[in-house]
């Protein structure tokens, strides 16, 4: 027993030290988990210059998005403590802050100056207004079109367009015998990818997921409209096969310029106006995206990627030096001095916004109104129980939106009917909410 | 009596053999070629087959974002070892089986086998859980423990097979000259059975080497092998294509390469037993 006491005592000893060590502000080695996207991996370039100033080191664990989500998950939930940082959305962020199971970033530097963070981002990642990630970069969704096929179609693009100006737009711009499809849009099955987009298209018909009571509104005639009027328009004038149509394979046919219009995330901006890569970059035009005549609500998203600490780790006070670091404006200024202002991390800070050389980025003011556009609390016309806009931010959404998204790509690929997608829906959606105890 | 084959059905033969092996082969061909593209080139549609500006630079980027070296170093200690120490633990296994039966032991090859039937994520959380406690999180020991566990079955298996070929007199004979069960099996059955303990070998070390669902997620940035270096090149959002086909090349080709040196070894070892 008294062996056992003093071996106890002893690592007691040890793990007390060595936190100490750490508090002391000794370098250590930051493992960080992130996603593969163009401003992510120019922060794994750039990290010298945080090594340079706090003599940490990091090690980058960069994973496939999905991959991303089911790996950090798998690490938060047990506390395993395998990363220092994680990068998350929107989604996790408030889940896993009212867990506890990520160290809230309450106590960032005052040069840090957390108020100027955009508000609606600032909201998204808070729980109970504490934040728990700090954005690295944030998007919203808009329209992006091409401006000689507008004018050729003798149409001007206004700027925050109605759906039903587009549906004509695209019919109009619609070439089959060139391959040149009027409108480009998601319709993968995928809660992140076509789930995403018919369900901020739904707001802007005034639909919602739930009613305040968490019934499932899959029943109303606004889900009816919305998913008729995508069937409609991109039976029309979208590409062959837009039932499997995602982000990439809709961002390869506008660069290849087989599309008039395309709404997806701003950040396809600097893709598709980068002349290396996209065949029509001289001729990209930017416009709000649509709501449906007669309804406020418009039909964009809101997204933040993330730097958050899990609470499993021993190196929190050199994590939140390293979120310091990367989500500052002085690593705005040093992408800038290093890549030029196009590739700054977009979205995430009002000072950006109010920088004269940013201004002159074409699509800078387009994603900044877009972002603003956006509210996660009231995101569409009645009123609703949760937090989102292209998703509810309840741990059962990812599970629920991705069979739904299933039944309606069903639909979109003419396996099913709009109607019968539907009722598969709210079947589905009430069922796993009254099996999760929310009805 | 041999039947006679004529010339015009071996052409055939071959050409429809040519054809079904250039088939199978052709995602690992547009992949390689895919890495000497630009990023505009490999999503061109057309698709451009062979005459583009062949061009190195995926490569170079690949190179430089990412330490190659130590995630080939962990795939080739990880699947290196895990086959190597699933062989130890097979031989002696399989032997049993095969020539000390019991009344169960088909029983017990069928339940091994069953496990393969199990969907790997429903043991995820446990595994998880049993790696932090253990402190194997991430580290190579872990990982060639789990993936011997996994593929443990099919190497008893695939030895079970070849040791079922192999006439138990000719083992009985060695025992009546005074060998020792470990003289048994080390120098008179591992010898006859070279070819298949080869070709189980050799197939194991491409099943680990290529195992994607362990190796993502029991490992972060120490032991993460070849699998975990293709992870870091794919994006849901943005067209890498071309970088994700070099990182691709880069992966496959130790394993293409050894494939390649043999490809004897392995057919005889497959088709070991198969003509009587």
């Amino acid at each position: 027993m008294k062996l056992r006491n003093a071996l106890f005592a002893a690592s007691a000893l040890v793990s007390v030290t060595a936190t100490a060590a750490l508090a002391d502000g000794h370098a250590t080695t930051l493992t960080i988990a992130t996603v593969n996207n163009g401003d992510m991996i120019r922060m794994q370039g750039l990290t010298d210059d945080f090594t340079e100033k706090t003599g940490h080191t990091v090690e980058w664990v960069t994973l496939e998005e999905n991959v991303l989500r089911q790996r950090v998950t798998t690490d938060i939930t047990t506390n395993g403590g395998a990363f220092d940082i994680m990068t998350i959305g929107m989604y996790e962020t408030p889940i896993w802050g009212a867990n506890d199971w990520l160290v809230p970033l309450d106590d960032l530097s005052d040069d840090y100056n957390v108020d100027d963070i955009l508000p609606a981002m600032r909201a998204g990642l808070s729980y109970e207004g504490t934040l728990y990630a700090a954005p690295f970069y944030g998007e919203s969704s808009m329209i992006m079109y091409r401006t000689d096929l507008m004018e050729a179609a003798g149409m001007e693009m206004p700027d925050a367009p109605t759906w039903q100006f587009i549906r004509e737009a695209a019919a109009a711009m619609t070439d089959r015998d060139n391959e040149i499809n009027g409108i480009c849009l998601r319709g993968k099955a995928g809660w992140g990818e076509g789930g995403a987009f018919i369900t901020v298209t739904a707001n802007s018909f005034g639909a919602r997921w739930f009613d305040e009571d968490w019934n499932a509104q899959f029943d109303q005639p606004q889900w009816a409209e919305a998913l008729n009027f995508y069937v409609g328009m991109m039976e029309e004038s979208g590409p062959p096969g837009y039932a499997t149509n995602g982000f990439n394979e809709n961002l390869s046919l506008f660069q290849q310029g087989k599309c008039g219009m395309w709404i997806d995330a701003t950040v396809a901006a600097s893709f598709v106006t980068n002349p290396d890569d996209s065949t029509v970059a001289d001729s990209v035009g930017f416009a709000l995206a649509p709501n449906s005549e007669g309804i406020e609500k418009k039909s964009n998203w809101l997204w933040a990627w993330a730097l958050a600490i899990p609470a499993g780790t021993q190196k929190a006070d050199a994590a939140k030096e390293f979120i310091e670091w990367a989500t500052s404006t002085d690593y705005i200024e040093l992408v800038a001095e290093n890549e030029g202002w196009a590739n700054v991390p977009p979205g995430a800070r009002i000072s950006l916004y109010e920088n004269a050389n940013y201004k002159d980025i074409p699509f800078a003011q387009k994603t900044l109104d877009s972002i603003l556009a956006a509210d996660p609390t009231d995101p569409t016309v009645d009123p609703v129980p949760y937090v989102g806009i292209q998703f509810v931010a309840i741990p059962e959404f990812a599970g629920i939106a991705t069979e739904v998204s299933q039944e309606f790509s069903a639909a979109y690929a003419g396996q099913q009917t709009v109607e019968e997608a539907l009722e598969k829906a709210q079947a589905i959606t009430n069922e796993a909410m009254e099996a999760a105890g929310y009805r | 009596m041999a039947r006679a084959v004529t010339t015009q059905r071996k052409a055939l033969n071959t050409a429809i053999a040519w054809a079904i092996g250039l088939l199978i082969f052709f995602p690992i061909l547009w992949t390689i070629l895919t890495s000497f593209k630009t990023e505009a080139q490999a999503i061109a549609d057309p698709p451009v087959f062979l005459f583009f500006d062949w061009t190195l630079e995926n490569y170079a980027v690949v190179q430089e974002r990412s330490n190659y070296m130590r995630f080939l170093w962990n795939s080739v200690f990880i699947a290196g070892g895990s086959t190597i120490l699933g062989i130890i633990i097979a031989v002696p296994a399989a032997w049993s089986m095969a020539f000390v039966p019991s009344k169960r032991t088909k029983d017990i090859l069928l339940w091994m086998l069953s496990t393969k039937m199990l969907p790997a994520v429903g043991v995820l959380y446990p595994i998880y859980l049993i790696f932090i406690k253990l402190g194997i999180l991430d580290s190579r020991l872990g990982l060639t423990v789990v993936l011997m566990l996994i593929n443990l079955p099919i190497i008893v298996w695939m030895l079970y097979t070849y040791f079922k070929e192999i006439p138990g007199e000719i083992l009985e004979a060695a025992r009546m000259d005074g060998a020792s069960l470990r003289n048994e099996i080390l120098y008179v059955l591992t010898p006859m059975a070279i070819p298949g303990i080869a070709s189980t070998l050799l197939l194991n070390f491409i099943l680990a080497w290529n195992e994607a669902f362990w190796t993502l997620n029991l490992t972060a940035a120490q032991a993460a092998p070849l699998t975990a270096f293709i992870a870091s090149y794919s994006s849901p959002e943005g067209l890498f294509f071309a970088k994700l086909s070099a990182a691709s090349t880069m992966a496959i080709a130790p394993i293409l390469i050894l494939g390649w040196f043999s490809q004897k070894q392995l057919v005889r070892g497959l088709t070991f037993g198969a003509v009587k």
